[in-house]
């Protein structure tokens, strides 16, 4: 009589009849567990596909990189599949000045809107807005690209020289292809900022600029960063737009009218008719660029888990 | 005559991983008659309730020690069906909650989960349900519009009548009038008194006055222990324990 | 005093000003595409199939490509990523290192660029698999990029499931899949149905991706070993081999007006969405 079972919440492995009436019990108990599996293997597939894809890039990429050493890959500006020299170092300069470029106008542009829509704008225009914003978002990058060579490159060509297809037009689209991100993520972490805080700043007679720049912002900083981090995993990751404009000589550029080649430029550009130690280079190439996004976003999950408020839901 | 018991804990304890909500509760509830569980907030009467037809364990690092039997058949054991169980020991909650769906769709979802397909059976049912929920008149010439556009009333009358359709032996009630204005809640408590013929009720009520309309036992908890538990006329009138009187006279906490 | 006011009535002006920059660039791009490309597009263009590399002809048989390959993938994406959602948020408990770890690879999946996906889906499916440039491959490749977006849409619509409809049905007698099957996904679709519709949008655009894993075939695709060109794969071909502009522009308007319309019906059954819930 005094039995003491201690039972965890998990019951749903009974299986026999003592309370049922109709029958068949046994089989839908079954067929509860047959679900439950295959939901489980659901979520699963997402830890094998990051797995498989981690695994992928890394063996078609990795020998290669050992065979010329990770610092001569990375480092050597010269690459000439042909005569067997593979180095990215104009790749990847090239991919950090694009990225720092865009982040140089479209982070001040970006929070400041967030700001704006958080705080300033009427409800109902910070709505309108923010419907916008998703549509700039939801624009292909091929799109983007395609202005770009219409529109951007031979307006840089015309009044500032060189042939257009530069540096310069890569930071101009890419800028404008990551201001959504930077807006939407630091909008939210500046919404979450509770309205204590605010009103706090207020009644103490400080005007509603000094709130939003010494309360408010602070207070929302972790989410802003998220976001400008979010921002350069976008920005250095993105392929099309930048193939399309950059005009893509594996050379460090000198001024920002010169052209320029990105590591995803280099992939889509070459992968088409690569073969043997060339492939394998574009694959090492990928497996750098895929580092250096785990990495942001390993840094962007640390930041989530330290920070109280960083606008990510 | 004979008492016969309905549910019956036994030593039971409750605990939300550290934290022991219930102590050694022993209750003998008599069947087709109205148990109340009246108490200060936090003092368990909920989690108890919960136990009965092992809802609590939805509530993540709950664990329970002792025993609670329906109809002398223990129910935390590894075998019993919890979905048998909990058609057979029925729950209204505080807040009247309808699903999203129609009026009769809410009364026969319970009946369509449980394998009933021919539409004049649920029609039945239907019927029935909402009759003994004292719901049939207002509602009949509207069974197809949505159940959210009920009065919060009318709502908790359905939610009792969705309940009655798996045609349970016990009801379990929360709080059910907390939401409820005075007129409401009479008319609820009517059901309550013409509900006790057919099932076995236990309800758990803030209002003391409730209790001893309502209920033909109360028992009263305090800080998770069953402090008294008795007749409800005698509670009331004559509490045994100073801390029963100090509650229901108001001169607590 | 005075100064400080003026100060911050500068400041706002410039905050407005940042507002309307942003809608000045996507006014511009969208208004700018869409009076160029308007020209162009006739039912010829749409239903003829594209002649010498697309030079002369339609877009047609990139329009059936992109519908293939979006098709596909979410006949993929979808199931599995509501299923994951749904174990997720209704069978693993928040704390297990499972339910963690499946989060962590999901926001990582989202971060990564599709470019990486394409070398992926091209070692892997196309090489590897022996799938070759194929509708196949790049529907794979495509399902993958979408999960993410759909298992966090039904997430969050999920999570605002009002427990006590949890609680009722289970109450009842329900089980678990009952309760998830007759209550929860019910009340979650319109936000599952707006992260599908998302995920349409990034289908359409996709290009990266597909060129590595799809091909850049003009022919008709007929099965899903066929390879094939998705719309956004053949502006950018157009565009860069400077093929015709006149073709582009008017590839460019039909995206530009399919996505304009997805995130119309995306903020729709949004608004739906929270309409429903009050």
């Amino acid at each position: 009589m005094q039995s003491t079972t201690r039972l965890q919440i998990n019951t749903r492995k009974n299986n026999t009849i003592r309370f049922a009436q109709n029958s068949g019990r046994g089989r839908r108990h079954k067929g509860e567990k047959l679900i439950e599996i295959v939901l489980l293997l659901c979520a699963a597939l997402f830890i094998l596909v990051i797995f498989l894809i981690t695994i992928f890039i890394f063996a078609k990429g990795l020998p290669l990189l050992i065979k010329i050493g990770p610092g001569n890959f990375l480092f050597e500006t010269e690459w000439s599949p042909t005569r067997g020299v593979f180095g990215i170092g104009s790749m990847f300069m090239g991919s950090i000045m694009i990225t720092l470029g865009s982040m140089l106008w479209a982070v001040p542009l970006g929070l400041s809107t967030a700001v704006f829509m958080a705080e300033i704008a009427p409800a109902r225009i910070g709505q309108v807005l923010g419907n916008l914003i998703n549509l700039l978002a939801g624009i292909p990058s091929v799109v983007y690209g395609f202005i770009g060579l219409i529109v951007v490159v031979p307006f840089i060509r015309d009044y500032f020289g060189g042939n257009g297809l530069s540096l310069l037009a890569g930071i101009i689209i890419l800028g404008i292809m990551i201001l959504p991100t930077i807006i939407n993520v630091s909008r939210d972490s500046i919404l979450a900022v509770p309205n204590e805080y605010k009103e706090g700043s207020l009644a103490m007679g400080a005007t509603h600029y000094q709130t939003i720049a010494r309360v408010i912002v602070p207070a929302a900083r972790s989410g802003i960063i998220t976001a400008i981090v979010l921002g350069m995993g976008r920005a250095i990751g993105e392929t099309m737009a930048v193939v399309m404009v950059t005009g893509n000589s594996a050379i460090i550029p000198g001024s920002v009218l010169e052209p320029v080649r990105t590591m995803t430029s280099n992939i889509v550009l070459e992968m088409g008719y690569a073969s043997g130690d060339h492939q394998t280079a574009l694959f090492a190439t990928g497996m750098v660029l895929f580092i250096f996004i785990v990495c942001l976003n390993l840094m962007i999950n640390l930041m989530a888990r330290g920070g109280i408020n960083s606008g990510r839901s | 005559m004979e008492r016969i018991y309905k549910i019956q804990s036994q030593n039971l304890d409750v605990f939300y991983r550290d934290f022991q909500a219930l102590h050694a509760i022993n209750m003998d509830i008599e069947q087709n008659k109205v148990t109340a569980l009246i108490g200060p907030s936090g003092c368990g009467k909920s989690t108890f309730l919960r136990s009965l037809n092992r809802l609590n364990e939805l509530i993540a690092g709950t664990s329970i020690k002792g025993q609670v039997y329906l109809d002398q058949q223990p129910i935390y054991t590894k075998e019993l069906d919890v979905v048998a169980l909990r058609k057979k020991v029925g729950m209204v909650f505080q807040k009247p909650s309808v699903f999203p769906m129609s009026i009769y769709d809410n009364i026969a979802y319970g009946p369509r989960i449980h394998g009933i397909r021919q539409k004049h059976q649920i029609d039945n049912i239907v019927e029935r349900s909402l009759r003994a929920a004292n719901l049939w008149e207002e509602v009949n010439n509207r069974l197809n519009s949505p159940a959210s556009r009920l009065s919060g009333g009318q709502q908790q009358r359905l939610v009792i009548a969705r309940v009655l359709a798996v045609d349970p032996e016990v009801i379990l009630m929360d709080e059910p009038a907390s939401a409820l204005d005075p007129i409401s809640t009479s008319r609820l408590e009517e059901l309550i008194a013409k509900l006790k013929n057919k099932y076995t009720i236990v309800i758990v009520t803030h209002n003391m006055q409730q209790a001893a309309r309502v209920s033909d036992y109360t028992g009263f908890f305090l800080n998770g222990e069953l402090i008294e538990f008795n007749q409800t006329d005698e509670l009331f009138v004559n509490p045994r324990d100073k801390r029963t009187e100090d509650y229901i006279t108001g001169r607590f906490g | 005093m005075g100064a400080a006011k003026m100060k911050d009535k500068l400041i706002y002006a410039l905050f407005w000003l940042s507002g309307l920059i942003i809608v000045a660039i996507l006014l511009s791009i969208v208004g700018y595409v869409l009076i160029k490309g308007f020209s162009v597009i006739s039912l010829d263009f749409l239903l003829q199939s594209p002649r010498k590399a697309g030079a002369e002809g339609g877009i047609f048989t990139t329009v059936i490509g992109t519908l293939y390959l979006t098709l596909l993938a979410l006949l993929m994406a979808v199931p599995i990523g509501t299923g994951a959602a749904i174990y997720l948020q209704e069978y693993a408990s928040d704390q297990s290192r499972f339910a963690r770890m499946v989060n962590l690879t999901a926001e990582t999946l989202a971060g990564i660029p599709s470019i990486i996906f394409g070398l992926f889906g091209f070692v892997f499916l196309v090489i590897l698999l022996n799938l070759g440039w194929s509708i196949l491959s790049g529907g794979i490749t495509l399902a993958i990029m979408i999960l993410p977006t759909i298992t966090r849409t039904a997430q969050e619509a999920i999570l605002t499931v009002p427990v006590e409809y949890r609680e009722n049905s289970l109450a009842l007698g329900a089980s678990k899949w009952q309760t998830t099957q007759k209550v929860i996904l019910p009340f979650a679709l319109p936000g599952i149905i707006t992260g599908v519709i998302l995920s349409i949008g990034r289908a359409i655009g996709e290009t990266a991706a597909l060129i590595l894993t799809a091909g850049s075939s003009l022919g008709m695709p007929l099965s899903v070993f066929d390879p094939t060109r998705t719309m956004s794969v053949h502006l950018y071909l157009l565009a860069m081999e400077g093929i015709s502009l006149e073709r582009a522009f008017g590839t460019a308007f039909l995206v530009i007006v399919l996505i304009v319309i997805i995130n119309f019906l995306a903020n729709l059954s949004m608004r739906r969405f929270s309409q429903a819930m009050h």
